[in-house]
């Protein structure tokens, strides 16, 4: 009974709790990377005042935001406006259940594996849970009751019908080759058949991290919030600690597509060539640091986009989504299926 | 939306979306306030609310003697001070008969050359910006920084300058004014490359602002559209060119023109603009002559009594005056043209049909400055 209640109930309880604080750390930080990053790309220099080169301003900006007045416009729908937030939060963060962070590692005289739970449809739960967070964008954007906000839901609305089919579809590819859908499973499928998904499934790849970035809403895709045309979009009328929530949640979003991508196409907490012995000594360095390098590098092409592009137009993200990537997305599916049955999927 | 106009009468309320955009939003370069009816994304109709920022400026012209004038307009296009100042300056002295010496007019052309290309640097910035690409914005203002540094230099203001004055200039140049001219002029021409790379051939760039806008040459004729905005229609017309002022007569530039007079055509000559006033700095820093910086002329300015319409090509387009005077100390009737009045005229017709996100677009690509626009 002992042995259940410390298996079942204390290592998950210790590893939910490292997750989650771990998470929010890395959102906080993310923010200041995100400043550091477009500010060197724009010579300047971002946030220096709050402690060392600003090392301390997102802490500085979650007490401030904590802090502030809590506004609910008087003609808000009051529930649905404070429920929304939380609507959008809580999928962003549940979905990190199932990501795998490094493989089972044998810790005190057990089997711990470094991801809270391997479920057999870890794919399809990433993807259900993590479109319920457009939900409360919709939400947040009508119940303020105000046009911008309303403005900025309805292109959510839009752009998560429009973006999440291909996302899908994108995915499939490497659903077929592993023939799983536990991401453990993936990643281990990557381990042994010597190659990340990545080179079998390029063009998979590159739709997914597009898609990706459209379902977070981020630049070039950041239509719901275009801030030179929509003023803030759906959260114009939120403010203080409820904002902040919003914020939250796009960034744990970044997180979860930078980490699906990292695990379906780029061998999860796999060490770089993986096959070639002689680069044995990189298996000094935990899988999950790899896994936390390359997510880092996916956050950061996040941060290179927006530094760089301008903004599409509403009727030409449709275009793109539906005209071009829906088609590849499918033609890569069909050609991934063909192959696979000639060659017998997973080598 | 129904075709049958009296059941679209009984719809309004549900087929049509009034959005107020402004006086308080990011991207309406100011106090502009934009009705906009919506349906769903799509502008039906826009209307312009202005005068947030009236301050009178023209009956202030005839409470203050033609000197004391000066530094007021130049609070009106506070982007291209200097070019308000020069069209005033020019105007007066061509009401008293007089001609500004010629080292005073290649100072003033270089000044308001760099001026120009200050304005342009604001206009990309806040255009690029308006359309999701912030970091031109930051690279813009890096070389803007540039320009203003020789304005302090050489007469203590940035932006507000007051640079001349009627019958010449008050001040000399400054020790390294050439070389630090020149420093400029070598490598701005770069820069604008590198402002390129980030946007000319971008796919989104492109989607964002081709076809968006668009203006026929004749419409633009018709509204009165004046600089970038009508040289984007294909209509070369630069009072440069056109009617010489200050000393333009005297260098080689080409004057850049559009073709289907849509926003990415406007871009596109406002790019090459900057690179042409860059040309005129460096023909007129080489030949500055030497010589006096006024004019002979009374310390009481009196002109004879009579009136007058000067313009020249602001960055914006046609800045006018019109000044009358009953031979005092002060204007009996001060008049501007201003040429982002007039082209935001264009604006109704420009963004009707598009989407909401291109009523940015097309605010940027006018060039508005409300100081101008209210007066």
């Amino acid at each position: 009974m002992q042995e259940y209640a410390i298996d079942y109930v204390l290592i998950p309880l210790i590893k939910i709790g490292i997750v989650f604080g771990a998470l929010s750390g890395v959102i906080a930080y993310l923010t200041l990377l995100e400043r550091k990053v477009i500010a060197f790309m724009q010579v300047r220099l971002g946030p220096m005042r709050v402690g060392p080169h600003g090392l301390l301003q997102p802490i500085a900006d979650g007490l401030k935001l904590m802090l502030k007045e809590d506004i609910v416009p008087e003609r808000a729908d009051r529930w649905i406006f404070t429920l929304a937030p939380v609507i959008t939060l809580v999928p962003a963060f549940i979905v990190f259940a199932v990501i795998p962070f490094g493989p089972t590692i044998h810790f005190l005289g057990r089997d711990i594996g470094l991801f809270i739970t391997d479920i057999n449809i870890g794919a399809l739960y990433v993807m259900a849970i993590s479109s319920i967070g457009i939900l409360g964008i919709i939400l947040g954007g009508w119940a303020s009751n105000s046009k911008y906000p309303l403005l900025g839901a309805l292109r959510s609305a839009a752009q998560m019908v429009s973006y999440e089919v291909a996302l899908g579809f994108s995915i499939m590819g490497v659903l077929m080759l592993s023939r799983t859908l536990s991401l453990v499973g993936i990643v281990e499928a990557q381990r042994d058949s010597h190659v990340w998904y990545v080179f079998l499934q390029p063009l998979g790849f590159i739709l997914f991290f597009i898609c990706g970035v459209a379902e977070t809403n981020r630049a070039p895709f950041d239509l719901p919030e275009a801030e030179s045309e929509l003023v803030a979009g759906f959260h114009t009328e939120y403010s203080g600690f409820r904002f902040s929530l919003f914020f939250l949640a796009e960034y744990a979003a970044m997180i979860v597509i930078s980490s699906m991508a990292v695990t379906l196409f780029w061998g999860g907490w796999l060490r770089p060539f993986s096959s070639i012995a002689a680069l044995g000594f990189l298996d000094v360095i935990p899988g999950v640091a790899w896994f936390a390098l390359k997510v880092v590098i996916f956050l950061y092409f996040y941060l290179w986009f927006r530094a760089s592009w301008p903004r599409y137009r509403y009727d030409q993200l449709m275009k793109v989504g539906w005209q071009i990537l829906m088609p590849l997305a499918i033609a890569n599916l069909i050609i991934t299926a063909v192959l696979v049955l000639a060659f017998g999927g997973a080598k | 939306m129904s075709t049958n106009p009296a059941l679209n009468e009984t719809l309004f309320d549900a087929s049509e979306l009034t959005v107020s955009m402004g006086p308080q939003h990011p991207s309406t370069h100011g106090v502009l306030q934009v009705k906009l009816k919506l349906d769903g994304e799509r502008v039906i109709d826009a209307e312009c609310v202005i005068g947030y920022l009236h301050r009178g400026v023209e009956k202030l012209g005839e409470h203050q003697t033609y000197g004391q004038f000066v530094p007021t307009l130049d609070r009106m296009d506070y982007i291209a001070a200097v070019s308000n100042c020069l069209g005033y300056c020019e105007t007066i002295e061509k009401m008293l008969g007089i001609v500004a010496p010629p080292r005073a007019q290649y100072i003033r052309v270089i000044m308001t050359e760099l001026n120009r290309i200050t304005s342009h640097l604001l206009w990309l910035g806040t255009h690029a910006l308006d359309i999701g690409a912030m970091t031109v914005f930051l690279y813009a203002f890096r070389e803007r920084e540039e320009i203003l540094k020789i304005f302090e230099n050489y007469c203590g203001a940035r932006l507000t300058t007051h640079m001349f004055r009627i019958g010449g200039t008050q001040y000399e140049l400054y020790e390294g004014f050439e070389d630090q001219v020149r420093t400029f002029i070598k490598d701005f021409p770069k820069k604008v490359d590198e402002y390129e790379t980030l946007l000319t051939s971008n796919r989104i760039w492109i989607g964002r602002t081709r076809g968006v806008g668009a203006i026929t040459a004749k419409a633009a004729i018709d509204i009165g559209l004046t600089g970038p905005a009508l040289r984007g229609s294909g209509v070369n017309w630069d009072i440069r060119k056109a009617k010489p002022y200050a000393v333009y007569s005297e260098f080689e530039f080409d004057i850049p023109t559009g073709s289907m007079g849509d926003t990415y055509d406007r871009y596109m000559v406002r790019m090459e603009e900057m690179r042409q006033s860059t040309r005129i700095v460096s023909q007129a820093v080489e030949k500055i002559p030497t010589g006096p910086l006024m004019a002979k002329l009374s310390k009481i300015i009196k002109p004879p009594v009579g009136d007058v319409y000067h313009s020249i090509e602001s960055p914006k387009g046609e800045l006018g005056y019109y000044i009358v005077s009953d031979n005092s100390t002060m204007a009996y009737r001060a008049r501007v043209r201003p040429p982002s009045f007039v082209n935001l005229q264009a604006l109704k017709q420009m963004v009707a049909g598009h989407m909401v996100a291109d009523v940015v677009a097309v605010i940027g690509t006018l060039d508005i400055v409300l100081g101008e626009i209210d007066r």
